[in-house]
């Protein structure tokens, strides 16, 4: 490994590792005053590591630290935002994938205009839906419910996802789908059979994405749900700014990466597949 | 098998580009119709027309009689072949093959029966359980033509289904082609560009240009008498000579004048006098084929007009070597024996077989003689 170390190579692993450390410092700080108690985190230095492990802090966290007059932890909330997370990916992931097959695949009169007013919705700011929103999901009946925030997420994420499979689509010869259609498969059967099995990079793409946008979501988690319904994000904010006497500091980080776990877990799954779903074609040859 | 019949279509796309403009063709069952021009002609949109996948604007189609211009694709029995061979890249060669049939709830047994056939016959067999990206150009291309075998349509759509093949294999497939169309006497129609495909697999050629066919007509009979100075250009390889000339009345004979650094000569042409003698005086373009102007050993032929020209160049190809001259200013190609060639520099004595020479309108570009 190290036969063809220049010093030009040398730098670069200098730099590499320096950008390395730069980011997984706060995760090791996180972490180790995650498991110190309260007099060692006042007494030590904030990079040393605990002089007893303890788990009480995730525990507090967990199931018994205040969000406000509820004193329940974090727990209703983690369950809450996998409640909206999964169903607003999974539909907004297939409301997308259906979308991009149309949009490519089935030019009809004015379908490039619906393209074009799909695309600008990537591009409108959070800000400028809240009260048009606020007022639907009243008119809905679905404020402050975690039924409401999917809606939202859906809503706004079918821009992107649509986006993505459109040009994943975009790639596919339409010669697969005239012959499909000689062949005598439908709509469906050409979305289903042909493209789908073939859609799997961008799947994963699209998944992640989505996953990660809607689970650390803050803005329409605050405004559009609040108490119960409040997905973990906004849950750990009121954690943090819970104050009752001494700021238990590693309780907030426990709680703090407790909200991350879950897009951890999805990078270090699939992450690396986000790459190569970004960059695939559908069709090689 | 079906008769196709093309009647006046007319294809405007949305945007306004107008891309066929009245196309008229007819073909009998188990004829083989070609579809040639250059590229942006309108010989894919014309397919896809025929197989239903875009409407016509205006016109009708007839497929065995019977009209179909409102029939979707899978209702027109029809098959086609794709330039870029547009097998499912998820699905097995089988299951790229048994698609269609599936979806037309054959039975099982009859799918498996028409699949293996359909394998031994393009010699596929061994590729039955391959995914379309673990096999070469040709052999994708096999499976593409077996897919549209397996439907035994009315009418086969091929569009320039050797193009991405190499020179070798396209040669082939090309010999591969014409035995399955005289085994099978399916109707076919043919889109290409490469006028060679045309000339060897056609029982009916359109050459088209701007969305319109310039001529229809068999193979022999659009080389032989091309309609105007873009067919007689497109089809045959080298090109026809096209010479601008003037029309010389001597005596009772009328022809062509041509001169080069020797001198000039009038070529008598042996046409319509009545025809000729309209154009004594003018200026006409002389169209006349490579293989017209030869050697004296090649032409074996006496009383045809000799003319001593002037080499420029020459490119032995084997079988005969293209000698090239300089008439009425004109880059000319000749075709010679071999061994009769002369060196570039020297002069040689060229012999014109003007029984087949044509005569266009410098203007208008039409066949006038
Ligand atoms: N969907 C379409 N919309 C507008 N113009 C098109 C469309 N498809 C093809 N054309 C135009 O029609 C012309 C003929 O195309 P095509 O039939 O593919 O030509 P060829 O197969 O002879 O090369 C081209 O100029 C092309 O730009
Ligand atoms: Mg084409």
């Amino acid at each position: 490994m190290f036969k063809n170390l220049t010093v030009g190579r040398a730098l670069v692993y200098a730099a590499l590792l320096l950008m390395a450390i730069y980011y997984l410092l706060p995760l090791y700080v996180m972490l180790t005053t995650s498991f110190k108690s309260l007099d060692d985190i006042r007494a030590g230095n904030m990079l040393s590591l605990p002089q007893a492990w303890q788990g009480g802090a995730w525990v507090k966290a967990w199931a018994e630290a205040c969000t406000g007059v509820e004193c329940n932890g974090m727990q209703g909330f983690f369950w809450n935002s996998i409640k909206m997370t999964l169903p607003a990916v999974a539909i907004s992931t297939i409301l997308g994938a259906v979308n991009g097959y149309v949009v490519s695949m089935w030019r009809f009169r004015g379908s490039d205009a619906l393209f074009t007013m799909l695309l600008v919705g990537c591009f409108i700011p959070f800000q400028v839906v809240l009260l048009p929103m606020a007022q639907v999901l009243g008119m809905l009946g679905i404020a402050n419910t975690t039924t409401g925030l999917v809606l939202v997420h859906v809503v706004y994420g079918t821009a992107f996802t649509t986006l993505f499979f459109r040009n994943f689509y975009i790639t596919v010869p339409d010669e697969l789908v005239k012959a499909a259609r000689i062949d005598g498969a439908g709509f469906w059967t050409i979305f289903l059979r042909i493209l789908l099995p073939i859609s799997g990079p961008i799947f994963v793409v699209c998944i992640i994405w989505q996953f990660t946008q809607i689970w650390n979501d803050f803005l329409f988690g605050v405004v559009f749900a609040s108490g119960e319904a409040q997905p973990i994000t906004v849950a750990l904010n009121n954690l943090v700014n819970t104050s009752t006497g001494v700021k238990e500091y590693n309780v907030d980080m426990a709680a703090a990466i407790i909200a991350a776990l879950p897009t951890l877990f999805v990078y270090m799954v699939a992450g690396r597949y986000f790459v190569r779903g970004l960059t695939a074609g559908a069709v090689k040859g | 098998m079906a008769a196709l019949s093309i009647n006046n279509v007319y294809k405007t796309y949305a945007n306004g580009t107008d891309v066929l403009k009245g196309i008229d063709i007819a073909i009998e069952d188990g004829q083989f119709l070609i579809l040639v021009g250059p590229s942006g002609c309108g010989k894919s949109t014309l397919l896809n027309m025929i197989a239903g996948l875009d409407d016509i604007t205006s016109g009708d189609i007839e497929i065995g009689g019977k009209r179909v211009n409102d029939l979707s694709p899978k209702d027109r029995d029809i098959a086609m072949v794709f330039q870029s061979y547009a097998l499912y890249p998820s699905m097995t060669v089988r299951q790229n093959i048994s698609f269609g049939l599936e979806i037309r709830k054959v039975a099982q047994a009859e799918i498996d029966a028409t699949v293996n056939r359909v394998a031994e016959m393009l010699q596929i067999t061994h590729l039955l359980d391959r995914k379309p990206g673990q096999m070469s150009g040709g052999q994708r291309q096999r499976v593409a033509m077996g897919r549209a075998l397996a439907r035994n349509p009315s009418i086969f759509l091929f569009d320039e289904p050797l193009s991405n093949l190499d020179a070798k294999l396209r040669v082939e497939m090309r010999t591969e082609i014409k035995l399955m169309h005289q085994r099978l006497k399916s109707t076919i129609v043919y889109v290409t560009h490469d006028q060679i495909e045309a000339m060897t697999l056609g029982d009916k050629i359109a050459v088209m240009k701007d969305g319109i066919v310039q001529q229809f007509g068999s193979p022999q009979d659009i080389y032989d008498n091309p309609a105007n100075l873009f067919v007689a250009s497109f089809i045959g390889s080298p090109s026809m000579n096209f010479i601008p000339a003037t029309v010389i009345q001597t005596g009772s004979d009328i022809g062509v004048k041509i001169c080069d650094d020797n001198g000039c000569v009038v070529l008598p042409l042996p046409h319509d006098k009545t025809k000729l003698a309209q154009f004594v005086g003018q200026e006409v373009i002389f169209g006349i084929r490579p293989e017209q102007i030869t050697d004296a050993r090649t032409a074996h032929r006496e009383g045809l007009p000799v003319m001593s020209c002037h080499i420029d160049v020459i490119e032995p190809t084997g079988p005969d070597t293209l000698v090239f001259v300089s008439l009425n200013n004109t880059k000319v190609c000749c075709r010679t024996h071999p061994t009769e060639a002369k060196r570039p520099g020297q002069s040689m004595e060229l012999v014109f077989d003007v029984s087949k020479a044509v005569l266009f309108d410098p203007k208008t570009e039409a066949r006038i003689v």
